[in-house]
């Protein structure tokens, strides 16, 4: 039974991590870095609910935490876009490698 | 294994795949809409996973916190702050895809490690359950400090978005 088994979940937010990952340095816009830390923030409130379902005392503080982490991610995201909006009014790019005002 | 718990396990299955194929669409795709499509998809999926861990209420989370308004959220601003031909990301040579599936493989091969080696023991005695009733009342008696910071957070986040979102646009437009 896979659905039975820790190491099963944490594989797969294992994955969602690492897809996060390799979106956040293979995008070239500020939209997609926002989606993939969207994934990774997924994947780690899937690895406080695996945790909190097979090897915790207390069931109710894993879910306490992924509510918690859900919260921070809607945050981080409203944040993030303002954030964008008001970076493309000053450059008018949507390139994060264009954005290079400290570099010279 | 009787009947139920291969269906269970089919299901399981189904949800593992919207995942990574939500995922790798996600990451993949040139188009951010359809980016955040996959968003979406592998979001659902994660949300069958925790029906699966045994907390429908995270579920319906999810699905209401990251499906609802996060993905929409996002939706919003591909189609408020980007000239419909930027919609479609430019720029990505060869080169940047391999290292960033290099840096990928590198963690996932270091993680996957760690994950195999590791050996994991529960806890001793489990107090409470996984009802609705023992989480709200965790949740409002010995966490209540947190709840309370939690909503001056969001409300500090959304007083912040409003700010940043408005600045500088007086001076030019009006």
């Amino acid at each position: 039974m896979l659905s039975a088994n820790l190491n099963t979940y944490l594989v797969i937010s294992l994955f969602m991590l690492i897809l996060g990952l390799y979106g956040m340095l293979q995008h070239r816009s500020f939209i997609g870095m926002l989606i993939s830390i969207e994934l990774m923030l997924s994947g780690a409130g899937l690895n406080f609910m695996a945790f909190n379902r097979f090897l915790a005392p207390d069931p109710a503080i894993g879910q306490i935490f992924t509510l918690f982490i859900m919260g921070i991610a809607a945050a981080e995201a409203a944040i993030a876009v303002s954030i964008i909006f008001a970076v493309y009014r000053r450059y008018y790019t949507a390139d994060p490698a264009d954005v290079h005002d400290l570099r010279h | 294994m009787s009947f139920y718990q291969n269906v269970n396990e089919i299901i399981f299955f189904v949800f593992v795949f919207l995942v990574l194929f939500g995922g790798i669409m996600a990451v993949r795709s040139r188009i951010l809409m359809h980016a955040v499509l996959g968003l979406a998809v592998s979001l659902l999926g994660v949300a069958g996973l925790y029906f699966h861990l045994g907390s429908p209420f995270l579920a319906l989370m999810q699905i209401l916190i990251y499906v609802g308004a996060v993905c929409i959220m996002i939706v919003f601003g591909i189609m408020v702050g980007y000239t419909p031909s930027e919609v479609r990301e430019q720029g990505i040579g060869v080169a940047n895809p391999f290292l960033a599936l290099t840096a990928g493989v590198a963690v996932f091969i270091t993680l996957l490690i760690a994950i195999s080696r590791t050996v994991w023991t529960p806890a001793a005695a489990v107090q409470g359950d996984f009802s609705l009733a023992y989480l709200g009342e965790t949740l409002m008696y010995r966490y209540c400090l947190a709840f309370e910071l939690i909503s001056v957070v969001l409300l500090t986040a959304i007083v912040g978005a409003i700010i940043l979102a408005r600045g500088g646009r007086d001076e030019e437009h009006f």
